[in-house]
């Protein structure tokens, strides 16, 4: 049967076909709807982790217990799982364990654009890298039977155009084969990580190796396309197909098991297009030169980065223009030119419950902002407005605030860094007040250490946890904080008030995002204080929840034009020949009703006003 | 079968996604190979958003190429112009004459750029360019959130397969309660093309 797949629905079928019963993740893109697919089947266990670490324990654990258990992540999940991962490495499994592994070429949603092929490298474990959907589905199903094979985890590598790219996938409807578990043993010396066991297993590692780059030579995957041998182009994972619809002709050694390196594989190729004698070999990969640095490490001559940049994604167009570059196509036409458009960046939502924190925060004397910004009733915030906010962010929708016209956020990395990097900051000594801001889902993924540490080092910082209830920015998925299982069932829901207190945070408040008035003296009043506070702020994703209502009016006669909510960055708010205007299908009306509160003329209201409507 | 690439370009929430999907769907009910990408930005909402589209025997990359879409379906004017690189000088555009302002317009930061300038940028590459009330003709057959559908009606009566496979395939993908209203702005879009006379 063909069905039109994403390559995450692939894996996820794979995964079912290969018997997965234990399926964990912490959502990212581009790797989030592996497991939101694995969710829509019975049989087996699937759990959203408080972050990639847990999920990757608890995966680990299954696969101790004989399970075949499969953990996904985006790529910089990996560095937060890197530890109970290469703990994986040590100790095998009984079961099997395969980890996937979504890298970003292109950062399409994401904070950096690392190549996590390095990690294969490091771990010492086998990697596949599928090109489509069809060699996703297949592979996993590989990966399964190779984990069990040699004892190890498999690490899957996709793209974010593997994982999100749709195409056809051909298989056999089938009936789920219930595997049993394998036996449990005691087994302390290969479970069991103190130095005299770990030693021993180092050593079983590299044997491990060695027949890893055996069976990689032989991968049915790793395979040969001869063509014209006056071009030899070794390409692996998406670029493979970019490569293919450039060089139609070209000879090709397709790589899809890229660690261990096939070495006698690659000279057995290079040998038959003739590389050492001609032309050098082609590399097509994304990211970093990977196989280039191996490819050129066997003495065999190779052009890779210098044709084929090693930032961003790559397409047909970047393929050939790395083949022009070579000579190995006619040089192109020049491009129509188009005019400049309006670009159209993301931005909160109307409605957000996010918004109005920023907003106030950058009215409370953000550093950048001009001082002349404050209405003159707020002088007696003067003492504070000249010293300013600093405010280190985090990793979420509310990530956004850094855009115009909100302007207000000045550090963000990864996830959770913002208590530790407002701890840091703080305690370096700026002369500035030191805010952290992070969502409800990154709290808990891993905000609460640096929340506990804040509190044992005698530190003043304010953090402000943004409970819009959900992990809105990957398309909401609940968290320990929603009260909600990724299978719909009730479950316990993290009170975050009464954690900061059992931490010892002595100020602790919970304010209604929509209230702004409240928000604005609670807030003012923790960044006043000299002891850490935990600011809550409480109000529904309305995407999520699907709200809806009424819009409001603005009553141009009173409008003046002043652009105070404009600044709120609303996109159901424009500025019209001098007058605001709301976009009335995207408005939510009066529950939000944030432009009402923040107009200074009282122009807008939910009611129609007679003759203006 | 020849190649055929196309891109569909909108904004969050225009329904871009199910339009390409029901290219895919169709391509493999008439036995062709297909790839699809979608370019969905940070934004939940308001983002612009962009699927590509490829048929073909064997198709490799699921990108399209600059130059190389037979059909840019535009559900948004200034998304339109944006993709107007990629349209093929011979290719087709089907434009949806409606507007929706990015944050840097409505900010103040920036103008939405006239008529005359979207269209052009289409008109520059190629005659055909149709621009149709899409919102207009789905509201008046009763199907007011269905103007993709308008769209993919218009776009695929120059697609030379048969009506009944796209209005199966739209009964696959939408859920039911959608399924009449969504059957008839398909068909909507269909009848506007004939009736422009703009068929192959
Ligand atoms: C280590 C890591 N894992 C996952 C992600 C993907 N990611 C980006 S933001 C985010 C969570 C957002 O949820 P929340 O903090 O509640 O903010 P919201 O989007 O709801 O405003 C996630 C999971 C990431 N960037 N880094
Ligand atoms: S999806 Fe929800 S949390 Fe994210 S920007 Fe939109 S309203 Fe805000």
């Amino acid at each position: 049967m063909k069905k039109l797949l994403s390559g995450n629905e692939a894996i996820a079928l794979g995964a079912y076909h290969a018997g997965v019963q234990v399926a964990t993740a912490y959502p990212g893109t581009p790797s989030t709807e592996i497991l939101e697919t694995l969710a829509s089947y019975e049989g087996l266990y699937v759990e959203w982790s408080t972050n990639e670490k847990v999920a990757m324990e608890v995966a680990a654990g299954a696969a101790f217990g004989g399970a075949r258990a499969m953990v996904s992540m985006k790529m910089v999940g990996l560095n937060v799982a890197a530890d109970p991962f290469m703990a994986a490495v040590y100790t095998g499994m009984r079961g099997a364990l395969v980890v996937v592994s979504a890298d970003d070429p292109g950062i399409h949603s994401s904070q950096n654009e690392q190549d996590n092929r390095h990690y294969a490298v490091m771990a010492k474990v086998p990697m596949l890298e599928p090109s489509d959907s069809q060699e996703a589905y297949e592979l996993v199903d590989w990966a399964f039977r190779m984990s069990r094979q040699f004892d190890t985890p498999v690490l899957l590598r996709t793209t974010t155009r593997t994982s999100h790219g749709r195409s056809v996938v051909d298989f056999e409807p089938r009936e789920r084969v219930p595997v049993a578990l394998a036996p449990l043993t005691r087994e302390p010396t290969k479970y069991v990580m103190i130095p005299a066991h770990a030693r021993k297993r180092h050593e079983v590692i590299e044997r491990r190796l060695v027949e890893l780059a055996e069976f990689s030579e032989s991968f049915p995957y790793n395979r040969m396309e001869p063509g014209d041998r006056k071009v030899g182009i070794v390409a692996s994972g998406i670029g493979y197909q970019y490569a293919r619809e450039v060089f139609p002709e070209a000879s090709f050694l397709k790589l899809t098991m890229t660690h261990p390196f096939p070495k006698r594989l690659v000279q057995e190729f290079a040998r038959e297009v003739g590389a050492h004698g001609r032309a050098p070999l082609l590399v097509v990969e994304e990211l970093d030169p990977f196989l280039e640095e191996r490819i050129r490490a066997l003495g065999i001559p190779v052009v890779g980065k210098e044709a084929f940049p090693p930032t961003g994604e790559f397409n047909t167009d970047v393929v050939e223009a790395g083949a022009r570059k070579l000579g190995l196509l006619p040089a192109s036409p020049e491009p129509v030119p188009t005019p400049p458009l309006p670009a159209r960046p993301p931005c909160l939502c109307p409605g957000c419950p996010h918004t109005a924190v920023f907003y106030l925060l950058r009215r409370l004397g953000f550093f950048h902002s001009p001082p002349t910004e404050l209405p003159a009733e707020r002088s007696a915030l003067g003492n504070l407005q000249r010293v300013g906010l600093v405010i280190a962010g985090d990793i979420g929708c509310y990530t956004l605030s850094v855009l115009p016209p909100l302007l207000a956020m000045d550090t963000q990395g990864c996830m959770g860094a913002s208590i530790g990097n407002a701890h840091g900051l703080s305690k370096a000594g700026i002369p500035n007040k030191v805010v952290a801001v992070l969502g409800d889902s990154t709290f808990v993924h891993s905000g609460i250490p640096s929340l506990i540490d804040v509190v044992y080092n005698r530190g003043s910082i304010t953090t402000i946890v943004l409970d819009n209830g959900s992990t809105a920015m990957t398309g909401h998925q609940g968290h320990p904080g929603t009260g909600v299982t990724i299978r719909g069932e009730t479950t316990h829901a993290l009170d975050y008030a009464q954690l900061a207190r059992a931490v010892g945070v002595p100020e602790v408040y919970e304010v209604d995002a929509f209230d702004v008035p409240t928000l604005e003296s609670t807030l003012r009043h923790c960044v006043e204080s000299n002891v850490p506070s935990l600011l809550i702020v409480k109000g529904p994703c309305p995407v999520h929840k699907r709200l809806t209502g009424e819009a409001l009016v603005v009553d141009r006669e009173t409008c003046d034009g002043c652009g105070s909510c404009i600044r709120l960055g609303c996109p159901a708010l424009a500025l019209e020949d001098g007058h605001a205007r709301v976009e009335s299908p995207l408005c939510i009306g009066a529950q939000c009703g944030l432009c009402e509160k923040v107009c200074p003329q009282d122009a807008i209201s939910a009611l129609v006003r007679d003759g203006h409507a | 079968m020849p190649k055929t690439d196309f891109i569909i370009a909108g904004v969050g929430g225009q329904g871009v996604i199910l339009a390409s999907d029901l290219l895919g769907d169709l391509a493999i009910a008439t036995g062709r190979d297909v790839k699809k990408a979608d370019v969905i930005g940070m934004a939940q909402r308001g983002g612009e958003v962009v699927s590509h589209v490829r048929w073909g025997d064997k198709v490799y990359s699921p990108l399209v190429q600059k130059g190389g879409a037979e059909y840019l379906l535009g559900l948004e004017k200034l998304e339109s112009a944006r993709w107007a690189p990629y349209l093929a000088p011979s290719g087709l555009a089907i434009v949806n004459n409606q507007s929706i302002l990015p944050i840097t317009v409505s900010s103040g930061g920036a103008s939405y750029p006239p008529d005359e300038a979207l269209v052009g940028t289409l008109r520059a590459r190629t005659e055909r360019v149709f621009v149709i009330e899409g919102q207009e003709l789905a509201r008046d057959c009763g199907a007011a959130a269905a103007t993709n559908m308008v769209l993919m009606g218009y776009l695929a009566r120059f697609l030379h397969l048969e009506q009944a496979l796209w209005l199966d395939a739209i009964a696959q993908r939408v859920p039911k309660r959608f399924l009449e209203p969504d059957q008839r702005a398909f068909l909507a879009g269909w009848q506007e093309a004939e009736k422009a006379g703009a068929h192959p």
